[in-house]
């Protein structure tokens, strides 16, 4: 069993070992371990070269990494949480996103911008806002939200061997958790394909797409259902741009039914997109009742417990959506909205 | 890209303000006559945090002023075709020129070195014919055409050359950057430096500050160039600066303010610069005092905020390119007759590059969805409605 933390920390070790032009930067990267102990260790073995500490200056350091880019390295630019990559959001879109593009290709720019994403335990609204639907919706970056351990390393090797800009959005409360490794994973040659999803579950009867955190309410809800007869296919996106759509149409295809499930907010987002892809497809033809959304809630994030739980989807929301979906229980709920 | 740099032994003989310089790259020929050449005063400059500032004197071979009258020429040229394309409708969106602030460019490239990287704003014709793309290659960008250096997807903001990573439309975005390729020159030890260019208005901008400090902290090879050509759009230095000492507000970073009007002296604070920075000193401010004869860009008249007669007396007093050739021409450099085959010459080159700019066609639609990724993972792009798929196609090598 290894922590999703000691998974992103091998990613990052074998691929700056893997390779020289591989460098970290961000704050308390190096001599504090990592705000989240991510990096520890790295800063001992490669030094400040290669493990840089910058000062408090998001749209400083992000601006820097993304030139470093421009100049042909390889930077991981850590944002010790994505709420603070807001003040340096002008650089990952309009710097590293748009470039290769307006100079038709003849700037490259293979940087990861990382850190934990959406929200954490009480640390209200300015610290728990989940930013997946607002960088895949960007042409020119990657996504990517990893949920396991071997979703992290697989994801985080792939992201810095690619020669785009990828936006790597983890979770600080799963850093923690550990999950199985294979020994295929373990190696340094795992790499997983950015663009495509797992099936983390199969079933029959409803899909449930999910990606990061989110996953674990989704089999947790699953396993609830799964005793009352339901099966759920549960989706982990992995990657939010490019979104594997394939796989979300094969599963309707069998289960006739879809949920999204996100810890973001509802509006614009990820579900909201998944929807509209159904719509415009003829997955909508599958389908034997509307689609719901389960989402954060409509509100920003509140910091006492009772409200936070409230403003988070849990296992008994996914529950009851399913519950709705199936049964066709959904048009009031729905028109009132 | 040629260097034409005379033999600095000579060039820096005497002067002791000066005890390291900077390699040359590329040392073209050496047919240039030493009879041809003659040492001018630089403009006075004005130091902070220096102890010694650059070279008081410098030696121009006839060459180095033929090549450098040329470029000058070269860029005012191209400005007075886009602006002409502009007016014709041939330019869409934003055009801003830099006619006035062509020593500044023309200057620093004579002392810049084939390693060395350069990343400027908006106001970026001149630096890309300098950096190496063809007067036709700026200006068919410019009117979109496929002849465009960027194909016609980057406009008039977003121009790139082999170590000029453009053409920024963000105000102050590029001074980042420019720390951050100046990171990747110190990360791979190659001796080279990054000039980041900025103008008065831009100095304001919060990120220059964390650029200035990160970039002091770790020494980086960064040269910060801020071009001082007196109005952020319509706002004058004094109505927009707290302080209008640009060249000291680098604080802990010392600064050198340069008179951005005359190109000998623009040279030489470059290549003190270089030099500055390649010895392990970090970086650099330099303050280039310049001006603007055009409005901020093509839809500003830029008489609003600033009276005809300025203009009028910084064109009279102070144009870069007439004080040049009068000093050239004094010094016997240069005879009326060789810049006079030197303005024929240029007119018919930017007069046939605005003609095919004007007549090439733009790059075929399979290229709107071209070159959006390096390795592009989606099955198609979408386009603007579900049954528009785009195929996603590579036009730039890939490795």
């Amino acid at each position: 069993m290894v922590p999703v933390r000691d998974a992103l920390k091998q990613a990052i070790d074998e691929e700056m070992e893997r390779d020289e032009k591989v460098f970290i930067l961000g704050e308390e990267v190096a001599q504090y371990d990592g705000a989240y102990k991510v990096t520890r260790g790295l800063w001992k073995k490669y030094g400040d070269k290669r493990v840089v500490d910058t000062p408090i200056t998001e749209i400083g350091f992000a601006g820097i990494a993304v030139g470093a880019a421009f100049a042909g390295l390889r930077p991981i630019c850590e944002f010790m949480t994505f709420n603070f990559a807001m003040q340096a959001i002008d650089h990952i879109i309009n710097s590293a996103a748009k470039t290769f593009y307006m100079s038709a290709g003849a700037v490259p720019v293979p940087i990861v911008f990382r850190g934990p994403n959406g929200a954490a335990a009480g640390v209200a609204a300015q610290h728990s806002q989940c930013f997946a639907a607002w960088y895949s919706s960007v042409p020119g970056l990657k996504v990517l939200m990893p949920y396991s351990s071997e979703d992290a390393k697989g994801l985080l090797k792939a992201a810095i061997r690619d020669p785009d800009p990828v936006v790597f959005l983890e979770d600080e409360i799963v850093y923690g958790v550990p999950f199985p490794m294979s020994d295929e994973a373990m190696s340094p040659d795992f790499v997983l394909p950015i663009g495509k999803a797992k099936v983390e579950r199969a079933g029959d009867h409803i899909t449930i797409v999910c990606a990061g955190k989110a996953t674990h309410t989704a089999l947790d809800a699953a396993n609830e259902l799964a005793g009352k007869g339901i099966e759920c296919e549960v989706i982990n996106l992995r990657s939010i741009r490019p979104l594997d759509f394939q796989t979300i149409a094969q599963s309707i295809a069998k289960t006739h039914h879809l949920i999204t499930l996100e810890q973001g907010w509802p509006q614009s987002g990820v579900g909201a997109e998944i929807c509209a892809r159904v719509m415009e497809s003829p997955s909508f033809f599958e389908l034997d009742a509307p689609v719901w959304r389960v989402t954060g809630a409509d509100v920003p994030m509140p910091y006492t417990r009772s409200l936070e739980t409230l403003a988070l989807p849990q296992r008994g929301d996914v529950v009851a959506a399913v519950a709705a979906v199936l049964g066709n229980r959904i048009s009031e709920a729905s028109v009132s909205q | 890209m040629s260097k034409l740099i005379p033999s600095v032994g000579k060039l820096l003989g005497g002067v002791t303000t000066t005890t390291k310089v900077a390699p040359i790259a590329v040392i073209t020929n050496a047919k240039y006559s030493t009879k041809n050449e003659a040492t001018f005063e630089t403009k006075p400059y004005k130091l902070h945090k220096l102890e010694k500032g650059p070279a008081t004197s410098a030696t121009l071979t006839s060459e180095d002023a033929l090549s450098m009258y040329e470029k000058l020429a070269v860029i005012r040229r191209i400005e007075t075709a886009s602006g002409n394309l502009y007016k014709e409708k041939s330019v869409r969106g934003f055009c801003h020129l830099y006619s006035g602030q062509e020593a500044v460019a023309v200057g620093m490239h004579s002392a810049m070195r084939d390693i060395d990287s350069l990343i400027t704003a908006y106001r970026c014709h001149g630096w890309t014919y300098l950096m190496g793309v063809s007067v036709l290659g700026v200006l068919s960008e410019l009117t979109g055409r496929r002849t465009g250096c960027s194909r016609g997807k980057g406009g008039s903001m977003h121009l790139y050359a082999k170590n000029f990573y453009g053409g920024n439309g963000i105000v102050g975005a590029q001074v980042p950057l420019g720390a951050g390729i100046a990171f990747a020159h110190k990360y791979r030890n190659d001796g080279g430096v990054c000039f980041a260019l900025y103008g008065d208005g831009a100095a304001n901008q919060g990120q220059i500050f964390e650029a200035y400090n990160m970039a002091k902290l770790w020494n980086l090879p960064c040269i910060f160039v801020c071009e001082n050509n007196g109005y952020g759009m319509g706002t004058s230095v004094e109505r927009s600066s707290a302080s209008t000492d640009y060249y000291s507000r680098g604080d802990y970073i010392p600064g050198l303010w340069v008179d951005g009007m005359d190109v000998v002296t623009t040279r030489e604070a470059t290549r003190f610069a270089i030099d500055y920075c390649t010895s392990g000193k970090g970086p650099l401010v330099i303050e280039m005092e310049t001006y603007r004869y055009s409005g901020h860009s093509m839809s500003d008249p830029g008489t609003s905020y600033r009276t005809r007669d300025e203009v009028q007396a910084v064109r009279q007093t102070r144009d870069p390119i007439t004080s040049f050739k009068e000093k050239i021409l004094s010094n016997g450099l240069a005879t009326a007759d060789q810049l006079k085959e030197i303005d024929t010459k240029i007119r018919k080159e930017v007069d046939e590059a605005t003609k095919i700019a004007k007549s090439e066609p733009e790059v075929g639609p399979e290229e709107l969805a071209g070159d959006i990724y390096y390795k592009n993972l989606e099955p198609f792009i979408r386009g603007v409605h579900p049954n528009s798929p785009l195929q996603h196609i590579e036009t730039a090598a890939r490795n």
